[in-house]
Formats: C-alpha cells, sequence, structure tokens
C-alpha cells in the first residue's frame, strides 16, 4: 500500500538541509549519505548523491526520472558472483 | 461483427464478456463502460444497434489508455526503471521477479522453463 498523501514523501531532513545548502550556494558536491530511506525530491536533480550500500558509497546522479524513488534503489546492497560450477563469471574476490 | 479498436472482434458473447477481450478492459471496466452507455451487460455483442456501438467506441475514446495505447504505456514504463538503473530495473533487465518473491525456488514465470545439467541428470538416472 502506498503512502498517504497527506503526509508526503518521506525524506531525512538532514540530507534535504545538505543538498538545499548546495542549492541556495548553486554549487555541485557530491553528498555522501546513509539515508538510503529518502525519496528522492525535485530539488535534488542534477546533484551526485554518495549512497551507501553497507560497504561503500556509491555515486548516484540524480536525473529527473528518478524523482519519486528512494535512494536505495539505486546502490545494490547485495553481491553475486555467481553460482558454484557455474561456468561464466567466476567465483572469488 | 463489432470493430473496436484495431483488430479485435468479440461477438456473439455477452457484451460484459465480449469487451474484456480487448487488452486493458476487464470485467470491471467492460460493466462501467456499458453502464454508462445505457446497455444492457447480457446484451449480445452482435445484437447491438449502430447507436450503441458509436456511443461505446466514444467512450472507449475517452477511456484512456487501451490496446497498443496501454502495452506501449507499460513498456515504456518498463524502459524507464531499467533505464534509471534502480533495483526494480536490474530485476526486469535480468528477468527474475521484481516484487521481491524467493528465487530459491519457483519463479518459473519470470524464469522460464528449468535449465542446467543437475535436473537433467536426475531424470536419466530414474
Amino acid at each position: 500500500m502506498g503512502r498517504s498523501l497527506k503526509k508526503g514523501p518521506f525524506y531525512d531532513e538532514h540530507l534535504h538541509r545538505k543538498v538545499e545548502m548546495l542549492n541556495t550556494a548553486s554549487r555541485k558536491r557530491v553528498v555522501k549519505t546513509w539515508s538510503r530511506r529518502s525519496t528522492i525530491l525535485p530539488e535534488w536533480v542534477n546533484h551526485t548523491i554518495a549512497v551507501y550500500n553497507g560497504k561503500k558509497f556509491i555515486p548516484v546522479f540524480i536525473t529527473e526520472n528518478m524523482v519519486g524513488h528512494k535512494l536505495g534503489e539505486f546502490a545494490v546492497t547485495r553481491t553475486f558472483r555467481g553460482h558454484a560450477g557455474s561456468a561464466k563469471s567466476g567465483r572469488g574476490a | 461483427m463489432a470493430r473496436f479498436e484495431g483488430v479485435d472482434i468479440p461477438d456473439n458473447k455477452r457484451a460484459e464478456v465480449s469487451l474484456t477481450y480487448l487488452y486493458g478492459i476487464g470485467p470491471a471496466r467492460a460493466r462501467s463502460l456499458l453502464y454508462r452507455a445505457g446497455i444492457d451487460f447480457g446484451k449480445r455483442m452482435g445484437a447491438l444497434d449502430d447507436h450503441e456501438i458509436t456511443a461505446l467506441r466514444q467512450l472507449l475514446e475517452d477511456e484512456g489508455a487501451v490496446e497498443g495505447a496501454l502495452r506501449k504505456e507499460v513498456s515504456m514504463n518498463i524502459r524507464r526503471l531499467m533505464e534509471i538503473g534502480c533495483y526494480r530495473g536490474l530485476r526486469h533487465r535480468r528477468s527474475l521477479p521484481v516484487r521481491g518473491q524467493r528465487t530459491h525456488t519457483n519463479a518459473r514465470t519470470r524464469k522460464g522453463p528449468r535449465r542446467g545439467q543437475i535436473a537433467n541428470k536426475k531424470k536419466a538416472t530414474k
């Protein structure tokens, strides 16, 4: 079930504050964040946000199409290296 | 023979059933259309007069995407997901279930027929 429209999209205030600061200063910088749960807002378009996947920060360039999705959708948390014995894509680091 | 939205020609069935032959028209939308056109649900499609047909056609026009337009819309939505590189897009690219279902077993609709030597071996030894 979707979220109530009354409440508006969910996002973490600390992240929004940072991006807005960049907006008012009309500067671009990669913003690191752990807030995978935040909905991408229209104001963030054209910024690069580095989303933590549990190990690294994955830089995500926000485009208009991404508005409404959550940041976490763009930084995959799993490493799948293929199954044992499958010929292609060898296993291990 | 009635023709709606191109090629579809459903006939000699109850109107509410016949309309569901259109992509994007299910039982609910079919009844809603007929209700608004003032046509009895049970009336056979072939028994509709020209007025009723044109009324239906007009309603279909205002109904929004059906058939080709709807198919296009759906595939565009999927393409969008794939292009922005989000998780759902990645699942579509690999043709795996998109909505968090298990893939350890099942998921055959998305994955297609079973393949791999192990499955074949078992069959051979039995």
